[in-house]
């Protein structure tokens, strides 16, 4: 959200375009954009509202305000996952363990809020410590890449395998777990009221448009030149429509009824972890090392620093999903975490954008990429096809996906040079 | 001349096991002045420039810096007494913008990290303006998008933005075309122009009689001589990095025979 105006602003600028932008001259933004291989948030977009056109005609429960909800529960779990492995990816590295580690999250919350067993804590303390427990996992697994030079391919597959051997020892006399905690299965099962959900949204375009115009404005002090304002309107007003459409769409479900706090949680972390990304000196220091790690490095950058605080990042998100994944089926089993969690993440990220080879992406990928994969296996599954078919189409997607980026990276590498 | 050198190297040795990469090198820049350093492969120009760097410690000899002795023992030690060194193909980021690129690792923030665009935004474009750096359109575009002698002069303006004194700039010029050669060329007169030390290595002699105010040779780890540009000729040089010739300036045609 916030990213997309840095995002957008690399490019040539005429002075004309001090006056306010035409379309002309966002046409030619979107040329130079496909030119040099930068293709944003376009084809995505398409690839959604075709999606969800083509499902509204072929399955009638589809366009419904009980099955909106569900999407956006369905895609919290992945959605939250996905953006750890964003920091991974652009760092050019590979977080295998998070299907696991996010079982370890589960597996902590569900073990503290169990009553009568000794330890039970509160619900909002057990999350705390899930989310903690799992960045030092994160720290740990972070630590042998950066200080001893094993590929995180290795170390993170190592992760896989102990880590679900972990779920299963420790779950192999119960079965499972049943979380009765409420504060835990909120984060999945909690729906704001219609007045909360229309505050939600207003909250957070009136977030948004004080981010931008506080750039705007410091720009302006700063007598830099401001990159077609036009374009800064058309993002406030596609994100004040999407907020208040989602909030709509929301309070007309019948059961469950409003707007779901999973969503609003995906929301608050994109939006977080964006202005980490994006904002800070530790987001342009990961993007510096995933660029040019040796560049980074005589620049006078921490490399291994980066590398540790990004696995730990990747592990503590990959908790925060696992906590919302078992409080949407109010339990933890010897299989949780395993299936199509992990490839699903790794896939929201990709086919968002964000690049195997490190440096390109944005936090936002996996959140567009998680809404994809929901929305399609959804939508496959109201029109009654069998889970072969989803992996298929999502394979599909994946694929056509990854083939665009590396076009589009192609056509890059020719126009510059 | 009687001007205090910048920097001045005395007696440097540095051997790696038993290879004796440098014996007993002398090495002078004075400000204002562009100092080339040749020699052929393995002559040890990488390896002196690497010892002021910081990347290596010299065995023995010492290091004099405005007139001290220094020890410089990492980039961080370098960058704070000034002296910064531009590396082939290794000073930049593709994926970031020149904006970026120019205050990596040293960004502007506020005390909660967060990064200030706008000031960066401006002084880059400052910094670019002073260096007469006009080619590049937009100082948001990515690097990967720059043509090789934007790229450097991007690598080079990065490089004296801090008040550095002392610019090292090692093959500034390989893999560059034509104009972007001069286009190169022609930065590394004006940092000495604003009064800067310059270092340039390069294979290319046609580029150091461009630029260079004096050149030294280093040959098989040793000093053979430091020349004046202007009294001396691209055969001598030649063959002072080739066989070796005597310290003394002679300049005579006699040597022409000597090239390969």
């Amino acid at each position: 959200m916030s990213a997309a105006d840095v995002v957008g602003q690399d490019k040539p600028t005429p002075p004309a375009e001090t006056t306010p932008a035409g379309v002309a001259t966002l046409y030619r933004r979107a040329l130079d954009n496909l030119k040099s291989g930068n293709l944003g948030v376009l084809p995505i977009a398409l690839g959604i509202v075709f999606i969800v056109v083509f499902f509204s005609f072929k399955a009638t429960n589809f366009f419904t305000g009980n099955n909106f909800d569900n999407i956006i529960v369905q895609m919290a779990g992945t959605a939250m996952l996905a953006f750890g492995v964003v920091f991974v990816l652009l760092l050019g590295e590979i977080d295998l363990s998070i299907s696991y580690v996010a079982g370890i999250g589960a597996l902590t919350v569900a073990e503290l809020q169990l009553p009568g067993s000794g330890h039970q804590i509160n619900g909002l303390l057990a999350m705390v410590a899930a989310v903690v427990i799992c960045a030092a996992i994160g720290g740990a697994q972070g630590s042998i890449v950066a200080f001893v030079g094993v590929p995180s391919f290795v170390v993170t597959l190592a992760g896989f395998m102990i880590w679900q051997g972990v779920i299963l020892q420790k779950l192999e006399q119960p079965g499972s777990i049943i979380i009765q905690d409420r504060w835990i299965n909120y984060t999945a099962s909690y729906y704001f009221s219609d007045f909360a959900g229309w505050l939600i949204a207003g909250i957070i375009i009136a977030i948004y448009a004080v981010t931008v115009l506080g750039g705007v404005i410091g720009k302006r002090r700063a007598g830099v030149a401001i990159r077609s304002p036009g374009l800064v309107v058309a993002k406030l007003v596609g994100v004040a429509v999407a907020a208040f459409g989602v909030v709509a769409v929301s309070n007309h479900a019948k059961v469950p009824h409003g707007l779901p706090l999973a969503g609003v949680l995906v929301v608050i972390f994109l939006v977080i972890l964006t202005f980490l990304a994006k904002r800070t000196t530790f987001g342009r220091h990961v993007y510096a090392v995933g660029g040019n790690a040796e560049a980074a490095r005589r620049a006078g950058i921490n490399v291994p620093r980066i590398r540790i605080l990004v696995f730990m990042i990747s592990s503590a998100m990959a908790a925060v999903g696992g906590i919302i994944l078992a409080a949407n089926v109010n339990s933890v089993d010897l299989n949780f975490g395993g299936g199509t969690l992990l490839l699903n993440a790794i896939a929201a990220a990709v086919i968002g954008g964000v690049s195997l080879f490190g440096g390109r992406g944005e936090v936002r990928a996996a959140f567009l990429g998680a809404l994809v994969i929901a929305t399609v296996s959804n939508g496959l599954n109201t029109a009654g096809y069998a889970t072969g078919v989803i992996y298929m189409v999502t394979g599909v997607i994946l694929l056509f996906a990854v083939t665009l980026d590396t076009i589009a990276r192609r056509l890059q590498v020719r126009s510059g040079r | 001349m009687n001007v205090k050198p910048l920097l001045e190297l005395r007696g440097i040795t540095k051997s790696f096991g038993s290879v004796q990469a440098l014996s007993d090198v002398d090495f002078e820049v004075l400000d204002g002045e562009v100092m080339a350093l040749v020699g052929d492969n393995g002559a040890g120009k990488s390896t002196l420039v690497k010892c002021v760097a910081g990347t290596h410690s010299p065995d023995s000899g010492e290091i004099l810096f405005e007139g001290k002795e220094v020890h410089i023992h990492g980039p961080k030690d370098a960058a704070k007494l000034g002296i910064e060194v531009v590396y082939q193909d290794l000073a930049l980021c593709d994926n970031l913008d020149v904006v970026q690129n120019m205050y990596l690792g040293r960004e502007v923030h506020d005390r909660l990290q967060r990064l200030k665009e706008p000031i960066m935004e401006q002084k880059t474009a400052e910094t670019l303006k002073s260096l007469a750096v006009t080619t590049i359109n937009s100082i948001r575009q990515p690097v990967a998008t720059l043509s090789g002698g934007q790229r450097q002069s991007v690598a080079v303006a990065k490089a004296v933005q801090w008040n550095s004194k002392l610019v090292i700039l090692d093959e500034p010029t390989a893999a560059l075309g034509v104009a972007q050669t001069e286009q190169v060329l022609a930065l590394v007169r004006r940092l000495a122009e604003q009064g800067l030390a310059v270092v340039i290595i390069s294979h290319n002699l046609h580029d150091v009689f461009e630029t260079a105010t004096r050149i030294t040779v280093l040959r098989l780890g040793r000093t053979v001589g430091i020349f004046e540009r202007a009294k001396t000729t691209q055969q001598e040089i030649v063959q002072a990095i080739t066989s070796g010739a005597p310290v003394s300036i002679s300049g005579t045609p006699e040597t022409a025979g000597a090239t390969p």
